[in-house]
């Protein structure tokens, strides 16, 4: 239990992976204007994120490794989370509209989210047991999720500021990036 | 210059449309691998080599391969080239292979290469979407070696590894680590905004997908303008 709490706090503050390994910058930077798409997408995320880092481990245990193929694995990872996304989106429509409704605009975008398939390779490096994988996952997504948010947060305040013209959109919202990822350093004491 | 002429192809890649200063694409391992010059020159060749490749066989293809389901066929064809490049890596410049670590595999994700597969290769002859590869890939490749030089610099003294500032210099190890990486590119985009190379870049006045700007991103398939907003307005913002 100690082992997995461990991983948890480490995944998603410790070693964020945003603000320290950069692992989903695009939708980092891209999807954080608002804070309220911000949360749909960080939802979105720790729900793909967690059930691929599941998926992975299990195809990679059981279905990879007995067949020494594992040098097959980006390969098999990438069209196993493309296939999960799409799976995913068409029994949120079917048979929970109102979560859809909230999440399925972000869904095919998460496809191409390097955070997905580098939680599934990260866990395979690690020889995480299935649940240690899982758990990693689940930590990985909240991690972005937090990040997400407080940037959202911040470029909503930021709106109101008055930038330098040359630093206006994407460099003043990469120099906070830069901040928040020196305040994340912070975190590095906890284990 | 004639329209996709090799010359034509190759600049548009490195200045006109540069994707990591211009088009501000494929983020992740603009950020991740450079902590030294050397790192991200070996990360943009690997990229270079990866996209061409990938653009020469999505063209041929592209007869071929039905609408509907081209982003798996075209995933399918990168993740086979990066599993390849990776191996060719591992087996002959193993020192390059463990300082890229995981970003090898995620070269896969990259959004230039699927956002050129999407918007060029996609469409174009063959020997066009090679030379537009080629252009793309340097492109890519001296970003990653500049923003890779400058962190090196400042954050270590040196350059490729070579001692240039006097001995008496105390590095700013910060540059090296997570941090630097945002600051670096951030002055870097800076700059290049007071110069305005980068006028192909969607700005914040308001030119959006719709105006064929983020058709050179990998997530125009399924974003169409609507959730990704890099320096674009949204829908409703430009409605009011």
């Amino acid at each position: 239990m100690t082992e997995l709490i461990l991983i948890a706090i480490g995944s998603a503050f410790v070693n964020n992976v945003v603000l320290s390994q950069f692992l989903g910058l695009c939708p980092f930077l891209g999807v954080s204007k608002k804070i309220e798409t911000a949360a749909g997408m960080g939802a979105a995320v720790i729900f793909v994120i967690t059930l691929a880092s599941f998926m992975t481990s299990l195809t990679y245990r059981y279905i990879l490794v007995p067949l020494n193929m594992e040098y097959m694995q980006t390969i098999a990872f990438i069209l196993l989370i493309a296939a999960l996304v799409q799976f995913v989106e068409m029994f949120l429509k079917k048979s929970i509209p109102a979560l859809y409704a909230s999440l399925g605009v972000y869904l095919p975008l998460i496809t191409t989210n390097c955070a997905v398939l580098g939680v599934a390779i990260i866990n395979v490096q690690k020889e995480y047991s299935i649940l240690e994988g899982t758990v990693n996952g689940l930590a990985t997504a909240v991690g972005f999720t937090i990040a997400i948010i407080l940037m959202a947060g911040i470029r909503e305040k930021m709106e109101f500021n008055d930038i330098p013209k040359s630093f206006q959109g994407f460099p003043i919202v990469l120099l906070t990036a830069g901040l928040m990822a020196i305040a994340f350093f912070g975190f590095s004491g906890l284990i | 210059m004639k329209p996709n002429s090799p010359i034509e192809r190759i600049s548009n890649g490195i200045i006109k449309e540069n994707p990591t200063l211009v088009l501000l694409l494929g983020m992740c391992p603009t950020l991740a691998v450079t902590t030294s010059g050397m790192n991200g020159l070996g990360m943009g060749l690997t990229t270079a080599v990866i996209l061409t490749m990938s653009n020469m066989i999505i063209s041929m293809l592209r007869n071929v391969i039905p609408d509907k389901v081209r982003v798996p066929g075209y995933i399918v064809v990168v993740a086979s080239f990066v599993t390849i490049v990776e191996f060719l890596l591992q087996a002959y410049i193993p020192s390059l292979y463990s300082a890229l670590g995981i970003y090898i595999p995620l070269i896969v994700v990259n959004c230039i290469i699927l956002g050129r597969a999407e918007a060029y290769a996609g469409k174009n002859k063959v020997a066009a979407s090679i030379f537009d590869g080629i252009g793309m890939g340097l492109g890519f490749t001296l970003a990653l070696t500049i923003i890779g030089v400058v962190r090196e610099l400042i954050g270590a003294g040196q350059i490729f590894g070579v001692r240039i500032m006097p001995v008496s210099y105390e590095p700013v190890t910060i540059f090296i680590l997570a941090p630097g990486a945002f600051f670096v590119l951030a002055f870097l985009i800076a700059v290049q905004n007071k110069l305005k190379v980068g006028s192909g870049r969607p700005n914040a006045n308001g030119q959006t997908c719709a105006e064929e700007k983020c058709a050179s991103c990998g997530h125009s398939a399924v974003c169409g303008g609507r959730i990704f907003d890099i320096g674009n307005k949204t829908e409703e913002e430009k409605g009011a």
